[in-house]
């Protein structure tokens, strides 16, 4: 059964956002990590670049698929998770902490209140394995 | 592995069951624009008695008993062992199982064929080979522009002084994709392109070493013009010349990021046309946007080695329509010979065939300077192949030459309006220093047959 943790914000393509003050930290949801597989490359965004909202922003390589990773809201590259260069594992193992891929400072903050609850994202999760 | 063909009622059946009427509607999907359209410039069908007729004429055309002819593919020696073990029905009627990993000995046989190829270029990894040089070199390019993402420009560099049917491949293949190709022009008196700090803001740049003329770029300070403005360095490669030149992966400071070239001249035939062999080389930290089929090395439940394809996450079957390119083939069979030539001659022996042509080639020079009339285009130092001027057209001399059994290289005049009265001439191993006599008398009797 997968977590959906509810101090999180969700996009329906999979991506989790987590808010502290203007700064957004994002990765790939425990359904996504567990849908992939073993994740064997993450391809991250390059720092100081910038992103609208849905912008394919990076790519994740699992044995058995790549998949693209959009920017949940329009913002800034500030960091970049380097660690999973060399231990993309990480993502598998621990999707909504060490698995974490990238920073974004965000242009609107409040853009972040409209993405999708816990809930919410649970249940687009149940639609499409149903 | 069967192959079943389906039969019209077969195909009848799936239509109707899917609700449509003909196959082309399958892709009307497709904006109109982006389809060819009808093959006008391909000629309808014909018997295969017809077909024979047309062979056998063209056969007995093929009467040349000495071929000076390169550009771009070479005659050498084929050891006899080769095209006999290629031949075996294990090679020969092999395709790679969609369970690719069920034959390790084919993709062995692959690995053993990217480990040559990276240590020749000294670059660290090598793809399983696309169809030719000159689509390797569109590869190439289409790669640069994925794997550059801190160089926003979609404008290629690409040498004037690189083989034109390569020019014309990548042209075709990269029109749709948004990318501007830019051609150096090449230097009149040199035959050679230089870099140019003015030009800037481009993604890459590919260059040839030798080039189209045999002569030798400066490769070093073109790779590293190219890295100074953020932009990835192809270089495209004679594999023969590898052995005894600077191979790309020590090009300048950094090295070239991409190798490609024909293999043709490992071990494969000359042919009007192919079937050919590109191999395409790159370093590791790109390999991601390299295309095709990578085998790597790895060690099964049991300890023991294996064999298996690597980094299929680029490859069309699971990246669909973001994969790093929709030709994922390879010349399986082209790099069995490949493989085997370069196994039986070693680094010894490839350094041998370099230096034997080249060595060739200034032989024929120098004998040649003795012709009133007749010089060496572009000065400075060339590999196995340079331009020789005439004191009239090309193309007649080459057709008298051809006439008196000798091809005598390629007229220049067709691709360079500048080089009508040029040819390029090419020397391997396989000549002889009779034939090289045979030459010249052969030139200067056509010379002086024709009134200048």
């Amino acid at each position: 059964m997968s977590e959906y943790p509810t101090n999180l914000r969700y996009v329906a393509t999979h991506e989790w956002v987590k808010l502290e003050e203007d700064i957004v930290l994002v990765g790939i949801s425990d359904h996504a990590q567990d849908a992939l597989g073993d994740v064997v490359y993450v391809e991250l965004p390059e720092i100081d670049t910038s992103y609208q909202a849905g912008d394919e922003i990076a790519v994740v390589e699992s044995v058995k698929a790549a998949s693209d990773i959009y920017a949940p809201v329009a913002g800034t590259v500030i960091e970049v998770n380097s660690e999973l260069e060399d231990a993309p594992e990480l993502v598998n193992e621990s999707p909504y902490a060490q698995g974490w891929f990238f920073k974004m400072k965000a242009d609107d903050p409040a853009a972040v209140e409209g993405l999708l609850g816990a809930d919410d994202y649970q249940k687009v999760c149940e639609t499409e394995d149903s | 592995m069967p192959f079943i063909p389906h039969t019209l009622n077969d195909e009848r059946i799936m239509l109707k069951a899917i609700g449509v009427t003909a196959i082309e509607t399958l892709f009307d999907e497709i904006p109109e624009d982006l389809k060819s359209g009808e093959l006008t410039g391909i000629p309808e069908g014909i018997s295969e008695m017809a077909l024979m007729r047309v062979m056998n004429e063209r056969a007995r055309e093929d009467t040349v008993k000495l071929s000076f002819l390169g550009a771009g593919a070479y005659e050498h020696h084929i050891p006899a062992a080769i095209w006999d073990l290629v031949g075996r029905g294990e090679f020969l009627t092999a395709y790679t199982p969609y369970q690719a990993e069920a034959s390790q000995g084919t993709l062995q046989l692959i690995y053993e064929y990217q480990t040559m190829m990276t240590r020749l270029m000294e670059l660290d990894v090598a793809n399983a080979s696309v169809y030719d040089g000159a689509t390797a070199l569109a590869e190439a390019i289409l790669m640069a522009i994925r794997a550059n993402k801190k160089n926003k420009s979609r404008r290629v560099l690409v040498a004037g002084d690189l083989n034109p049917a390569y020019l014309e491949a990548c042209r075709v293949i990269v029109r749709n994709q948004g990318i501007e190709l830019e051609i150096l022009p090449f230097d009149e008196s040199s035959g050679l392109i230089d870099s140019d700090p003015d030009n800037q803001d481009f993604a890459a740049l590919a260059v040839s070493y030798p080039n189209y003329f045999g002569g030798l770029p400066d490769v070093d300070s073109l790779t590293d013009w190219a890295h100074a403005q953020g932009a990835l360095l192809i270089g495209v490669v004679n594999p023969t010349a590898m052995a005894l030149l600077k191979p790309p992966g020590t090009w300048g400071e950094s090295g070239a990021d991409i190798a490609v070239g024909e293999g043709q001249p490992l071990g494969i035939p000359v042919a009007s046309g192919g079937p050919y062999l590109g191999f395409m080389c790159c370093k590791q930290a790109i390999v991601r946007q390299m295309p095709g089929r990578i085998i790597g090395k790895t060690t099964d439940v049991d300890g023991n080695r294996g064999f298996a394809l690597t980094l299929q996450a680029r490859e069309q079957h699971i990246r669909r329509g973001k994969a790093t390119s929709n030709i994922c083939t390879n010349q399986g069979l082209l790099v069995t010979a490949a493989t085997i030539y370069l196994s039986l001659l070693g680094d010894v022996g490839l350094r041998s065939v370099a230096i034997r042509s080249h060595q060739g080639l200034t032989g024929l020079t120098g004998r040649l300077s003795g012709i009133d009339g007749v010089k060496v285009r572009f000065p400075g130092p060339v590999f196995h192949e340079t331009v020789i001027q005439l004191p009239v057209n090309a193309d007649q001399v080459l057709a008298e030459m051809a006439h008196r059994g000798i091809l005598g290289g390629y007229d220049l005049g067709i691709h360079f309006p500048s080089l009508s009265d040029c040819m390029l001439v090419n020397v391997t191993e396989t000549k002889t220093e009779q034939d090289l006599t045979d030459y010249v008398i052969c030139l200067r009797a056509v010379l002086d047959s024709i009134p200048c």
